[in-house]
């Protein structure tokens, strides 16, 4: 988890903090928001997340809405995911890129109509994203409004959290949406917007609601849940399921240093638009070839990597660990980091130095954890905002 | 198992329990609770020297890095071998099975520096805990 900002200013509450109080939730800095980073204990709540259920607060990410003639061709400057072909009622994983086709932030794009775009973007990079829209919006016909203070977002995540969802959902039909679909309706009597996104590697859905609305959708969805074994969670818990599902986390795996092809996410970059900020850094590097890549890391033995740790490669200091930690599921250390390009492949042995000792390590396909499916499925599970 | 009263505590929150001559040192039920589900410990080999304040191990929990530190000169005499596999012991039983380390304190004398149970009391309160 990255420090919150700045430090003097007064910490802010999402609308569900009084819940998390309550629930005894451990409070802590987060993003300038006093957020939970866990209520009953980190692995019990990451395991709830795997075999059942659980709820996240994460009213924190912020919401940019661009409306107007130009909105999808703004998104699309943005962007290197095409927004022109995502259809009304879907959801793309994609980047903010600079011109160097270096991460501003990684987002989540809703297309919500064909004149209207919603971004998620990370709580720490709220501003400086905000100043990025803006600045680039001169010459395009877009209305651009900043929602997150009026937003709160629930994430209900697990392989129970359909049926969960179902019993409160009024207008749209949770059991069958499809991953990365948004729909709109009631929970619980209150309007929201439900998409089949998260941030766990589960099947899961991400609640947009009213700040007003976000307590008492909160409580049905805990008692709907309380016999399936559904738990509160925090970001404690947010941060080993993501690492297992290898989802990058803004600050960590990815910066203003890393381009999708080197975090290995080259599946963001649609090549044959045109017109979007970094594409012509990103065939350049694809031409030249990519100096490093994201790889996924088992500590071999005792010991737990963890961000910042150097990476030790043929007796060389190579790269730091951007993302370790204990897998509570997995019960092994894991981590993420990154190698330069032609030794980016699984079953390399690298050492990672903790406190001044060397832990043995070995590159192991990405992610860590893949959740059991039913039935093949085309989808693939990205990351996500 | 040393009964929270008869301990002696130490300002990162460790508790000391005089054994004939050697100590018995973990970490308090205040300092398991901080740092959550623990998921590694370290505690080094034993038969060495070291000196009071040096650091003897890491308690590692999924989200925290805790170092602990010696409570006073001497030799480690012995490491809870247990925790290897077991570091939830620290969370579920810190001033029993979760114990960290035994040791043979160079002067006895050095222990009377230590909190005993009443001023760790106070000395949470004040750190308002």
């Amino acid at each position: 988890m990255s420090q919150p900002e700045g430090g003097a200013a007064p910490l802010r509450k999402t609308p569900l903090h009084e819940r998390h109080v309550a629930l005894g939730a451990r409070m802590v800095p987060f993003a300038g928001y006093e957020m939970p980073v866990q209520y009953s204990g980190v692995i019990e709540e990451h395991r709830a997340v795997r075999t059942a259920a659980g709820l996240f607060d994460v009213s924190h990410m912020g919401e940019f809405r661009l409306r107007g003639k130009d909105a999808v061709r703004f998104a699309d400057f943005l962007v290197p995911t095409s927004i022109a072909r995502l259809e009304p009622g879907r959801v793309a994983y994609s980047g903010l890129l600079t011109e160097r086709g270096t991460f501003v932030d990684d987002v989540l794009v809703y297309r919500i109509a064909e004149d209207e775009v919603l971004f998620v973007v990370n709580a720490a990079n709220l501003a400086k994203d905000r100043e990025w829209f803006l600045a680039h919006r001169d010459g395009f016909d877009v209305e651009f409004t900043d929602e997150s203070d009026r937003t709160a977002l629930i994430a209900l995540q697990g392989p129970r959290s359909k049926e969960i969802l179902a019993g409160l959902a009024e207008g749209f039909d949770a059991r069958a949406q499809k991953y990365y679909r948004w729909a709109t309706g009631r929970v619980a009597g209150r309007p929201a917007m439900a998409s089949r996104t998260g941030y766990t590697g589960e099947i899961g859905f991400e609640i947009f609601l009213a700040p007003d609305d976000a307590p008492a959708v909160w409580d049905a969805l805990l008692e709907a849940g309380r016999d399936l074994g559904l738990l509160p969670a925090g970001l404690g818990a947010r941060d080993t399921l993501r690492l297992e599902a290898a989802m990058p986390l803004y600050g960590n795996d990815i910066d203003e240093t890393t381009t999708p092809l080197e975090a290995d996410l080259e599946f963001i970059v649609h090549w044959d638009k045109e017109g979007f900020l970094g594409r012509e850094a990103l065939l350049g590097q694809r031409e030249a070839g990519v100096p490093r890549k994201r790889v996924g890391f088992e500590v071999r033995g005792r010991g737990i990597a963890r961000h910042g740790h150097p990476v030790w490669l043929d007796g060389e200091r190579v790269s730091e660990v951007t993302s370790g930690t204990m897998a509570p599921f997995l019960g092994k250390a894991i981590g993420m980091t990154y190698l330069p390009a032609h030794r980016a492949e699984p079953g390399v042995e690298i050492e990672i130095e903790v406190r001044g000792r060397r832990l043995q390590a070995v590159t192991v396909p990405l992610p860590f954890y893949r959740r059991p499916k039913k039935r093949s499925r085309r989808n693939q599970d990205g990351g996500a905002a | 198992m040393p009964r929270q009263e008869e301990c002696l505590y130490t300002k990162e929150h460790e508790w000391v329990f005089r054994d004939g001559d050697e100590i018995v040192v973990g970490i308090t039920d205040f300092a398991q609770g901080e740092l959550g589900d623990i998921v590694y410990v370290d505690m080094g080999e034993a038969g060495r020297q070291v000196n009071s304040g040096d650091p003897i191990g890491d308690i590692e929990s999924v989200k925290a890095v805790a170092q602990v530190y010696a409570p006073v000169a001497g030799e480690v005499t012995a490491v809870n071998e247990a925790l290897a596999d077991s570091p939830e012991m620290v969370n579920q039983d810190p001033f029993g099975e979760g114990w960290l380390v035994r040791m043979k304190p160079a002067d006895p004398a050095d222990l009377d520096a230590l909190m005993d149970h009443e001023a760790y009391r106070k000395f949470l309160e004040e750190e308002g805990h």
